[in-house]
């Protein structure tokens, strides 16, 4: 039987805005799936490109740049 | 009298009011003595489940300023004690104060609760409604403060005669002492704050409700605690009689509120939102709950307040019956109840629910009123505080000052806002006093943990229910423990008590932890506190992470709780994994132009400014005609009768006169540029002349503005006027509005409309107003009033009772069918009769439209110069619509105000005064503290390209020549926001932000897809 896809998701979140907004998902209990894991930056700005294919490179399904 | 004065204030209320004021007094450089009757302080707010209009959990957003309260050194918490005696004079006053024996002594009690969960005696929990029970030895709430245990002397065995001492015995920290006495303590302070809140009428007395008698009739704040996680059922809906989940629950508005017959004749102001608000969520907690709301006027009139309503309508699946209720009828057997109502044709009916919440009247207490005797302060009959509306929050007693429900029934953000212009107001009369009796926190010296190996500690909160309902909060403790670098793991009910701040402390002393992590909630709200705990055990703030299992876990996942507890260990690892490289960083102080820029020259702006002139500070008054007074003008005299025009001309008056005010006349903002402490910004005056204004902090004060009606023929006849046009009439002796046969006045007149969502809370008032004026000099005269819902909240009851009494007739229209005006000899006004059918024609000499306030056109401008925002109406938005409404996000603005949300006089004088008041304290400050957490530049490997000078948007960087032809850039920090930017597009990697290094991010992903 086959195993349902469970996706490694990493996701960038600016704390002003989508981090802030993550969090009003929480205070409203919108539901989503569990698979994604969040990672608190100043700004989107700081991201550097290379944290994305770090995550790839390490095995993340997807990454989500947010901000 | 004695010029004396004394640099210290006593509150008196532990409740939001009481907290604000002490909060303000304490950081303008006060010394506070709150005092309150409760064993622990929070008040009505801490037992509050959620807040309106935003849903906020109350706790949540009230706890961390009960704790900011309590670790202030500043602020002494008088808990179960009251006020005995008084005397002296504003200024120096030497106030006599009782403190209740709890048997327990302070000092020595941890909280730890041993002696409760051994206490044989069980009572019915109070705090509850008797929904459950405590123990003879008890504390309200969880995190409750002070975190001390009390003895209910009422039940408990050894205070009745009979064998026990069983607390004494198992009390390991010997805090348990029988023979405590009062003790009577004397305060030697400047002014006195009365915040002391208020209680629910006594509904033992309304038998036809059944309150007391019927097992499913509950009142409002009963409905708080049974709807609250913390509260007798876990935050699980359940009626009472039986233990099942009500399917049809009733709210019935206005028992024991604009009712003169039980002696309440107000209308108490936050019952309409927030029974609507339990409702909704009820019905959030339990999908097949049916609510119901009985109400006569539906009183939505707060910022946002309508479209709450509207929703509620909508997607909430709130059913809204206008009725009045007769009776409730129990069921003996069953325990259904049975409402018997008559609808709004007249129709008696009948209708069965399953539980049923009375949105019962507040009230004074006794004990406050008590207090206000002995203070002297004058109250009116129903025994609310007696104020002016020009001075709202000054009792007839100099130096005593009143903030929130004591004065007149009012929400969360009103209080705030009076609490913090109490607290102004206070502090401008004792302004020389600031910092004579205050003390600074002193905190251990920062121990350096620089080279050593990591030593983690992990937190993991249950957050009562909210995270350990769905995350296996030991199971996550238990793996978490086994992670290198962790040398303790632990779990807490709730982290951000009183108490768990000292057993953390306690648990970095003893494991010598040099990093910690709290797995709870967001760090956006909660890590300063944990910040500030690490800080007191001598840990640098920097080295404090939080990973959110709640807002991003528990509270997202909840029908996947494997996964989700899962999901949590992998949170709380990746803060692991980031926390162990995470380095001290110094946070710095910046200089600050000790003066403010107030924008706006009518009423709210003039009284900011004067209240941050009287504190010392050079003010810039901007006014953009060449005029001050701004809406005022328009206006006669208020509701109470006061009259406007000469208080209006003294107030500018002192602002001409005061020394410390510059007035800019035809002025307008072209530019601004800075951040709090060091604004510039750029003004064109009048002639075009352009001028440069320093400023440390900015007010908002811009207001709003009547709307011109394209309804009901307005502009097409003389005799159809707004407010401001039949206020001018009036004033003037205008023989047409005054000796009219028929006067008839249209309500919502562009509010409440989809252009504009919003009722502007003014209207009902004024109208009630002109109708009582013009009835009282030509009582023959007929006027009408054509409403949709009369929101006549708070004290103003009473005049909306005084028009009907004089004869005034209201009479009701659907927004689907509003009146027709045709415009003749007479102007034809008709509309639905909704009582006995049909239309209904009033031949008027007059129409006055109650048209709506609007916000200013150039807002948008104005938010983006200060970089602030404003709601999808066009009002400025506060920072947070409860807790902080005279605060933008941005540090260093402030706002005051029609700017806000449209509101009568003394609520515009109450915010400005608060907003002064909060822009006088970062001023008295001296410097502005700056975070850390910004963007540093190795030398050795800038190579000088100049690219993160191109990049940053705030200036920050900026290349210097350090030997010729060599050039570096350098970090003004002054300016640096710590976005990042720089660091993305240095090619070297010289650029980086502190405590956002690559190797703390990159940790983080790597952990994360592991």
């Amino acid at each position: 039987m086959p195993e349902e896809f469970d996706p490694k998701i990493v996701a960038f979140a600016c704390n002003w805005c989508s981090y802030a907004g993550a969090d009003l998902a929480g205070v409203g209990r919108m539901q989503y799936p569990p698979s994604i894991r969040l990672i608190r930056l100043m700004c989107s700005g700081m991201l550097v490109p290379s944290y994305i294919l770090r995550a790839f490179e390490k095995g993340a399904d997807g990454v989500l740049v947010t901000g | 009298m004695s010029n004396k004065k004394i640099g210290a204030v006593v509150t008196v209320g532990g409740g939001i009011g009481g907290v604000q004021a002490s909060l303000d007094l304490a950081e303008s450089g006060f010394k506070v003595y709150l005092v309150d009757e409760k064993p622990c302080i929070g008040g009505v707010m801490a037992q509050l489940d959620k807040t309106f209009p935003t849903n906020d959990c109350s706790a949540c957003i009230f706890s961390p300023k009960l704790q900011t309260l309590a670790q202030n050194p500043n602020i002494e918490i008088v808990a179960y004690s009251r006020i005995e005696a008084i005397e002296g004079a504003a200024g120096d006053f030497r106030v006599k104060v009782r403190r209740k024996a709890r048997y327990v002594d302070p000092a020595k009690c941890t909280s730890c609760g041993a002696c409760a969960q051994k206490c044989p005696t069980k009572v019915p929990n109070e705090y509850n409604f008797g929904h459950d029970v405590r123990k003879a030895i008890y504390k309200d709430y969880a995190q409750g403060i002070p975190s001390v245990y009390t003895i209910d002397t009422d039940h408990c065995r050894v205070f009745q005669g009979k064998k026990c001492g069983v607390c004494a015995k198992v009390c390991p920290a010997g805090a348990v002492d029988y023979e405590q006495k009062d003790v009577i303590e004397e305060f030697e302070v400047g002014a006195v704050i009365m915040a002391p809140g208020y209680e629910l009428f006594d509904t033992s007395n309304v038998s036809e409700y059944g309150h007391g008698i019927a097992p499913n009739v509950v009142v409002n704040l009963e409905m708080e605690r049974i709807l609250s996680a913390s509260g007798p059922f876990s935050g699980v809906v359940t009626r009472p009689s039986d233990g099942r989940h009500p399917k049809k629950i009733a709210w019935i508005q206005c028992v024991a509120s604009r009712d003169r017959r039980k002696g309440m004749p107000h209308c108490s102001s936050v019952c309409c939102m927030a029974s609507i608000k339990q409702a909704v969520i009820a019905k959030e907690h339990d999908a097949t709950i049916e609510p119901t709301i009985f109400f006569m006027d539906i009183r939505a009139y707060g910022k946002d307040f309508d479209k709450y309503y509207e929703k509620a309508k909508t997607d909430g699946g709130v059913r809204f019956i206008r009725s009045m209720v007769s009776r409730v009828v129990d069921d003996p057997v069953s325990h259904d109840l049975d409402i018997v109502y008559l609808d709004s044709e007249s129709k008696l009916k009948t209708e069965t629910f399953d539980m049923v919440v009375l949105a019962v009247g507040i009230k004074p207490s006794d004990e406050a009123v008590e207090t206000a005797r002995l203070l002297n302060v004058d109250l009116d009959t129903e025994r609310f505080c007696v104020t002016g509306s020009f001075e709202p929050v000054k009792t007839s007693s100099p130096g005593i000052f009143v903030a929130g429900a004591f004065q007149a029934p009012k929400d969360i953000p009103q209080t705030v806002m009076e609490a913090s212009a109490a607290a102004g107001v206070a502090v401008r009369m004792l302004a020389d006093q600031r910092n004579t009796l205050t003390s600074k926190k002193e905190l251990p010296p920062e121990k350096d943990f620089s080279g050593q190996e990591p030593r983690i500690g992990v937190f993991v909160c249950r957050c009562g229910i909210n995270i350990a309902s769905t995350v296996d909060v030991p199971g996550v403790v238990d793996k978490i423990r086994e992670l290198p670098g962790v040398v303790y793991a632990g779990e807490n009910l709730f982290t951000c008590s009183q108490d768990t701040q000292a057993q953390i402390k306690n648990v970095i002393q003893e494991h010598n932890l040099n990093r910690m992590i709290v797995a709870s909630c967001t760090p956006r709200t909660h890590l300063p506190l944990f910040q500030e705990t690490a800080r007191e055990a001598g840990l640098n703030k920097y080295l404090v992470e939080m990973a959110n299992i709640r807002e991003h876990c528990s509270w997202v996942h909840m029908s996947e709780k494997e996964k989700a507890t899962d999901k949590a260990v992998d949170l709380i690892k990746m803060a692991v994994a980031r926390t162990a490289k995470l380095e001290q960083v110094q946070d710095q102080q910046l200089p600050m132009v000790q003066s403010a820029l107030v924008i706006g020259g009518g009423v709210a702006g003039m009284a900011a400014a004067l209240n941050l002139a009287d504190q010392g500070f050079p003010t810039h008054l901007l006014e953009t005609t060449d005029k001050l007074g701004g809406n005022a003008w328009n206006l006669s005299h208020t509701l109470k009768g006061e009259n406007i025009q000469p208080f209006l001309e003294g107030m500018i008056k002192k602002v001409q006169d005061e020394p410390k005010i510059t007035v800019h006349f035809d002025s307008s903002i072209k530019d601004v540029h800075g951040f709090v402490g060091a604004f510039k910004t750029e003004i064109t005056e009048a002639g075009g002349v352009s001028e440069v204004i320093d400023h440390g902090v900015a007010v908002v004060a811009t207001g709003a503005s009547e709307w011109k009606p394209d309804l009901y023929s307005y502009g097409q006849d003389p005799r159809i006027r707004t407010h401001f046009e039949m206020t001018k009439a009036m004033k003037d002796g205008d023989p047409q509005v005054w000796k009219a046969d028929t006067t008839v006045f249209i309500q919502c007149v562009g509010s409440r409309c989809q252009e504009r969502p919003w009722c502007s809370k003014v209207c009902c008032n004024h109208t009630v107003m002109d109708a009582i004026e013009l009835k009282e000099t030509n009582p023959a005269g007929k006027i009408f009033v054509l409403y949709r819902d009369i929101r006549t909240f708070g004290l103003n009851e009473s005049y909306y009772e005084k028009a009907r009494r004089l004869g005034v007739i209201f009479a009701r229209y659907e927004p689907e069918a509003p009146p027709a005006v045709q415009v003749g000899s007479k102007l034809q006004v008709s509309l639905k009769d909704l009582v006995l059918g049909g239309t209904m024609t009033i031949s008027a000499d007059n129409l006055v439209l109650a048209s709506a306030i609007i916000p200013n056109e150039n807002n948008k401008e104005l938010a983006k110069f200060f970089k602030i925002s404003t709601n999808e109406d066009g009002y400025f938005l506060e920072a947070h619509m409860k807790l902080r409404p005279v605060d933008f996000a941005t540090d260093g603005v402030f706002l005051a105000g029609l700017a806000h949300y449209p509101k009568p006089l003394d609520e515009t004088i109450a915010q400005a005064e608060a907003a002064g008041s909060h822009a006088a304290q970062i001023l008295a400050r001296g410097y502005v503290e700056a975070p850390g957490m910004v963007s540093v530049i190795d030398p050795y490997f800038c190579r000088g390209c100049g690219r993160c000078v191109d990049t940053c948007p705030f200036h920050a960087p900026e290349l210097k020549e350090v030997s010729p032809g060599v050039f570096k850039s350098e970090v003004n920090p002054a300016l640096c926001k710590g976005c990042g930017a720089c660091a993305v597009v240095c090619p070297t990697g010289a650029a980086s932000i502190r405590h956002f290094k690559d190797d703390q991010i990159v940790q983080m992903i790597d952990v994360a897809v592991a």
